[in-house]
């Protein structure tokens, strides 16, 4: 059924087409759904793999921490809270345990999901182009009201950072856990937890907690030139957004590469 | 030199009306309200038209060329390809008037609908001061010149016009974040209506506002973002809100 509001309501100019945009409109919101699918599916497929995640010292991104007594030795950093978990005749792998976290983090993301809103929602496609929906009601109710947590995945993302930031400073061991080494592993794990905190650090929420919320900056100067900081940062969050997604996904590949044994982490020294 | 321009104009009411094709020269340098004008003069001469200023600060010349909200007096011809034809509409999320002229008072319904900027009572005139940071961040809001092109591409009125009861638009989002962001400020509440009476929460921003803004306003990050997360401080998050009874904060209010 044709749509009667919106563009098409009574008295507003009568035009029959959804948009009367003349360049290639649809071509941003297909690059970010091939993008961001080809990273679901990896990521899905990863979590649920349930091996090739730890080639000591090197530790995935998509299993650290490792909390689950079905950890391979030497992979957990912080324990092992929880038992084997069945569902559905399958063990569960240490992966989803944790991985609601940082999926949350970049799911409430305000960069996320003006991305994911145009390009897969389709609300709208792009500026000034009808979106296809009869009713609209954005962020005011369940279950889209909940992007307003997005402040606590921003914290336990931190953890997150901290953690990450860990395994890349242990990575500085050799397979025996001596010190003082440094591999090809040791860089990718390095420039995942970089640009994990560069994403976090230009978050907006961020940018709110360190110094936006304030009234009076300059009562804060502190706070104030911090706020300066994550503000420029801030500008890039796209950016940073994209390549620590691309990051994770690499450095996981990396460490399953090595853990499968199809490549040897090169060591520098 | 000039070169022929074919344009497709909209004309017509708020009952009906059509899109017409008409040539016309343009010449080097013009912009797209210049041969609006030559169509005016020399092809339709009722063709109707709202501009001012000519020079990007009157926020008139709001319509819609190839699709996109653009103003007209800001379109430079050289843009466009030889042989393109170039459309042109009125904005299409307001009722027409005639022609290439919108009704833009629902804008000015929603301007009435924010309350005002609230000093403390015992501030007497020309006691206000303030430093040049905090004056800063509010500044760039007042760079608005209220041309409505956000109010235009903001999908939540433009696709749905149901909405335009509970929903203020982007340009008013940035006249609450002004206020709320204001060191003098002290009305209360002023996050919560924002959320609860002028549509905040409608807002899923994916940013046109920001696309379109002549005025290069940051609408999305600097002041629908941060007004979201400050409705989140007293609305949406427990900490923050047993916090405030236990501690009188400045920046919540």
């Amino acid at each position: 059924m044709a749509l009667t509001t919106g563009v098409f309501s009574s008295g507003r100019a009568e035009l029959q087409e959804r948009t009367l945009r003349t360049d290639r409109w649809w071509l941003q919101p297909l690059i970010t759904v091939l993008v961001l699918l080809s990273f679901v599916v990896y990521a899905t497929f990863r979590a649920f793999e349930g091996k090739n995640y730890f080639a000591e010292p090197l530790i995935s991104p998509f299993y650290s921490p490792c909390l689950s007594t079905e950890c391979v030795d030497g992979a957990s950093l912080i324990g092992q809270p929880f038992g084997k978990i069945v569902l559905f005749g399958l063990t569960l792998s240490p992966a989803l345990f944790i991985l609601v976290f940082p999926l949350g983090f970049r799911l409430t993301c305000y960069y996320y999901r003006k991305a994911y809103y145009r390009s897969f929602w389709q609300s709208p496609p792009a500026c000034a182009v009808a979106e296809p929906h009869k009713k609209y009601t954005g962020e005011t109710r369940a279950p889209l009201i909940l992007q307003n947590g997005h402040r606590w995945f921003f914290y336990i993302g931190l953890l997150f950072n901290i953690l990450l930031t860990i395994d890349a400073v242990l990575a500085f061991r050799d397979a025996e856990k001596h010190w003082g080494h440094m591999s090809v592993g040791t860089l990718v794990l390095l420039a995942n937890a970089t640009l994990l905190w560069l994403y976090s650090a230009s978050c907006h929420t961020c940018r709110h907690t360190i110094g936006g919320r304030l009234k009076n900056f300059s009562k804060h100067p502190v706070r104030y030139k911090a706020w300066t900081v994550v503000s420029k940062l801030n500008h890039y969050h796209p950016n940073f957004a994209w390549v620590s997604l691309f990051g994770v996904a690499f450095a996981d590949l990396y460490v399953r590469l090595v853990a499968a044994g199809t490549i040897t982490n090169f060591y520098f020294f | 030199m000039a070169r022929k321009i074919k344009l497709r104009i909209w004309r017509g009411s708020a009952k009906e009306g059509s899109l017409h094709d008409v040539e016309v020269d343009a010449n080097e340098g013009e912009v797209v309200l210049d041969v609006i004008h030559r169509v005016q003069a020399t092809k339709i001469n009722d063709l109707a038209v709202r501009w001012n200023c000519k020079a990007g600060k009157c926020g008139s010349c709001s319509m819609e060329i190839n699709g996109k909200p653009r103003l007209a007096c800001m379109t430079q011809m050289a843009n466009f390809e030889e042989g393109e034809t170039i459309t042109i509409t009125p904005l299409r999320a307001f009722p027409v008037i005639k022609d290439l002229v919108t009704d833009v008072s629902f804008n000015y319904q929603k301007a009435m609908e924010v309350p005002a900027f609230e000093p403390p009572a015992d501030l007497k005139p020309g006691q206000a001061r303030m430093a040049q940071v905090d004056v800063d961040r509010s500044q760039e809001f007042r760079k608005c010149i209220e041309c409505f092109l956000c109010q235009d591409t903001c999908h939540v009125i433009r696709d749905h016009e149901e909405n335009k009861k509970k929903f203020a638009g982007p340009r008013f989002f940035i006249r609450l974040a002004e206020l709320d962001m204001h060191p003098l400020d002290i009305l209360r509440n002023r996050k919560k209506t924002a959320q609860e009476e002028h549509g905040l929460g409608m807002c899923n921003i994916t940013k046109c506002c920001t696309e379109v803004c002549p005025e290069h306003i940051r609408i999305t990050d600097n002041a629908i973002i941060p007004m979201k997360e400050r409705v989140v401080d007293v609305k949406y998050d427990p900490v923050r809100w047993l916090g405030s009874k236990i501690r009188r904060r400045e920046e919540i209010s």
